[in-house]
């Protein structure tokens, strides 16, 4: 996984509330077997019409958005299903962090997994970001993950946290499954203990 | 905690699966149960050979397909190419990392969270995950059960725990008793309309109260299936003796001396009287009307004696827009009697809906009718199992002589992955869990609804109060 420490970029302003899945990525795009090339039917039903053409009023069919690798959303963003598709479409996207107000949670974890980092800040500065997120290339946004803050082209800094389980894996890229796999002789020491006091656990073969 | 504490449901079955504690609240969390499908997992499988992983726990982890498969006869296989892709890489996935499997041609196959309380997979007590987040179905059965994604999936597989950080206890009481025509799908629908669909972000709902406590096991899946459509990731119901009667003799459940066993420690599972809930909200289930939804998520929900609301009336810009948005989408006009809405399609199956209990309620519906003139009306059982029992009882033959599809077992017109998908501009009534824009065909439109209502509406042509049916 890619690291994320510092991003400064543009910001793409998308001021609705609830954002689901099946807008982040409709379902019939996760008829794939791989991770990559979803970016092009990321928000399919919002940016193209029924022919497929480019839906000019949609803020990622616009100048400079196109290149945006922030997004500033409202309230539950990723609501819905546990695809981890909606966070691999924004990445091959470009989208690298999302800020909003509050987040569903499956979406929320899923980010973590693949190097974007989702930034909770009160819906007032939400607002004032997604002003700042209209003036477009001249206003470029900083997401800082070392010291937990997101800064305006102002320069004005608001603080946001974030679990430090979370923050350690993303800043360094970690492999989770190489960690927790460091954690092999604990798991065997479980599976005895739980071997031995629930003996009426059925395994699974047919 | 000492075990003195009082603990809920949630903070026993938490506590009897950590592994190792991390830092700042993490756990290590041993995983009983996974289930897989065909969508989420080829990426975790390709994980696991390019790492040169196995799977760490065959016994614990159970394959089907799902999403994908066709509702028609499939005898001859699968013929879009891209989901036929899918469905052949699981089936060499399992192969190759010895995966148990009920592949599509097994009477056993179906809707992953139906075959798993079925087969007695998923029992009171366990840990359940799946990369789908509608796995908070099996919380019915007195699981912590979670949707995760492939990440998590490639991380379940390889090591069968999962990181996690626990979430809030909040309590969901629906007291009184439930009125004649309502269902649990009312009452859930109820609850999400009450708390919104953030409104149990962070937390596991625990459901609770007599109207709960009454309800089958087929309605208590109904209800923690949409437990995630209110935000929560866990919906769980503590396990009695209608969760024992149901389970047992089922085909992976624990059997004689050890079925005793495992119901004894079930019976220590019910949350402690005192135990803490962060969040505890209580609906009266007598004021609870058979309902529908009218936007583009499921808080967007009224009786059916309601009209589409107006935007103007909304508390703010913010709101009123949404709501705009979202009538603009349906094709509605606020002050429109819900009852007045025609349907071009009815959808009766999927996760939350899909059960023998839920082909029987339609079916009595539909009984002696027929589907109106101009309306699809389709039913997809949720596995080869209730598909044969709904033939055995006769009601396919209902189904199929009031002029219903009756189909073979999948997910289907849930999420439209297969041919079975909404026309742009088609409106839906369907028993299904989410109405996003979408979600069961581009364009598509969904109003969400019980099985009793949903052949009601097939039969008129339009929403209807079955109240005035039966």
């Amino acid at each position: 996984m890619q690291a994320f420490t510092i991003l400064t970029a543009i910001a793409a302003p998308l001021p609705i509330a609830n954002v689901d899945t099946d807008q982040i990525i409709p379902a019939r795009f996760l008829k794939t077997i791989k991770r990559s090339g979803l970016g092009k039917s990321l928000f399919a039903g919002m940016r193209y019409d029924d022919e497929g053409a480019e839906r000019p009023e949609f803020v990622l069919n616009q100048e400079p958005y196109r290149g945006a690798d922030i997004l500033i959303a409202h309230e539950n963003f990723g609501c819905g299903s546990s695809r981890e598709h909606a966070p691999w479409a924004l990445l091959d996207f470009g989208i690298r962090s999302v800020i909003a107000p509050s987040f569903a949670d499956i979406f929320y974890g899923n980010c973590f997994k693949n190097g974007i980092l989702p930034v909770v800040l009160p819906r007032s500065v939400c607002d004032q970001l997604m002003e700042d997120a209209k003036l477009g290339a001249n206003a470029r946004i900083t997401v800082d993950l070392e010291r937990q803050v997101v800064v305006r082209p102002s320069g004005e800094e608001f603080p946001f946290s974030v679990d430090p389980f979370r923050r350690h894996t993303l800043l360094n890229g970690l492999d989770e499954i190489g960690q927790t796999m460091q954690h092999t002789a604990e798991i065997a020491t479980y599976e005895t203990v739980r071997h031995t006091a629930k003996p009426w656990m059925p395994s699974i073969s047919l | 905690m000492s075990a003195s504490h009082p603990r809920t449901l949630f903070d026993k079955i938490w506590a009897d699966h950590v592994v190792e504690q991390l830092e700042d609240g993490t756990a290590l969390l041993y995983i009983d149960r996974h289930l897989v499908h065909e969508v989420t997992s080829p990426q975790a499988f390709e994980g696991l050979r390019a790492a040169g992983r196995r799977v760490h726990a065959p016994g614990n982890t159970i394959a089907t397909v799902d999403h994908n498969v066709p509702t028609s006869d499939r005898r001859h296989g699968i013929a879009e190419p891209e989901s036929r892709l899918q469905v052949e890489t699981l089936q060499e996935n399992v192969r190759e990392f010895g995966v148990p499997f009920f592949d599509m041609l097994d009477e056993r196959q179906g809707i992953v969270h139906i075959v798993g309380p079925e087969q007695g997979i998923s029992l009171p007590g366990m840990t359940i995950v799946c990369g789908d987040s509608h796995t908070s179905t099996h919380g019915a059965m007195g699981a912590w059960a979670v949707g995760i994604g492939t990440s998590e999936v490639e991380h379940v597989l390889a090591t069968q725990t999962l990181l996690q950080k626990p979430a809030k206890n909040m309590l969901v009481e629906v007291n009184g008793v439930l009125p004649p025509g309502c269902t649990a799908k009312d009452v859930v629908l109820a609850i999400i309309g009450r708390i919104g669909t953030a409104g149990g972000t962070g937390h596991v709902i625990e459901f609770a109260g007599p109207v709960i406590r009454n309800l089958d096991m087929a309605g208590r899946l109904t209800v923690c299936n949409m437990s995630i459509e209110g935000g929560a990731r866990a919906g769980l119901i503590a396990p009695d003796e209608t969760t024992f009667a149901y389970i047992e003799g089922r085909p992976f459940a624990p059997k004689g001396e050890d079925f005793d066993r495992a119901v004894a420690y079930w019976k220590t599972l019910p949350s402690d009287p005192g135990a803490h809930y962060d969040t505890i909200v209580r609906i009266d289930g007598s004021e609870i009307a058979p309902m529908v939804t009218w936007g583009t998520n499921p808080e967007a929900v009224l009786p059916i004696t309601g009209v589409v609301p107006n935007p103007d009336e909304a508390p703010g810009e913010a709101e009123r827009a949404q709501m705009q948005r979202a009538l603009d989408y349906m094709g509605l006009t606020a002050g429109t009697k819900l009852t007045d809405i025609p349907v071009d399609v009815v959808f009766i199956g999927s996760c939350t809906n899909a059960r023998i209990e839920d082909m029987r309620a339609a079916a009595a519906v539909a009984r002696g009718r027929h589907v109106a003139p101009n309306v699809r009306a389709l039913v997809v059982p949720g596995s080869g199992l209730v598909k044969t029992q709904a033939e055995q009882e006769g009601l396919a033959e209902v189904f199929i002589e009031a002029g219903f599809e009756w189909r073979e077992p999948g997910c289907s017109m849930c999420l439209a992955m297969n041919p079975d998908k909404l026309l742009p501009g088609q409106r839906c009534a369907s028993t299904s869990n989410r109405n996003f824009e979408g979600r069961q065909g581009k364009g598509g439109r969904t109003h969400l609804l019980s099985p009793a209502m949903a052949a009601a509406a097939a039969v008129t042509g339009r929403l209807t109060d079955i109240r005035e049916l039966v």
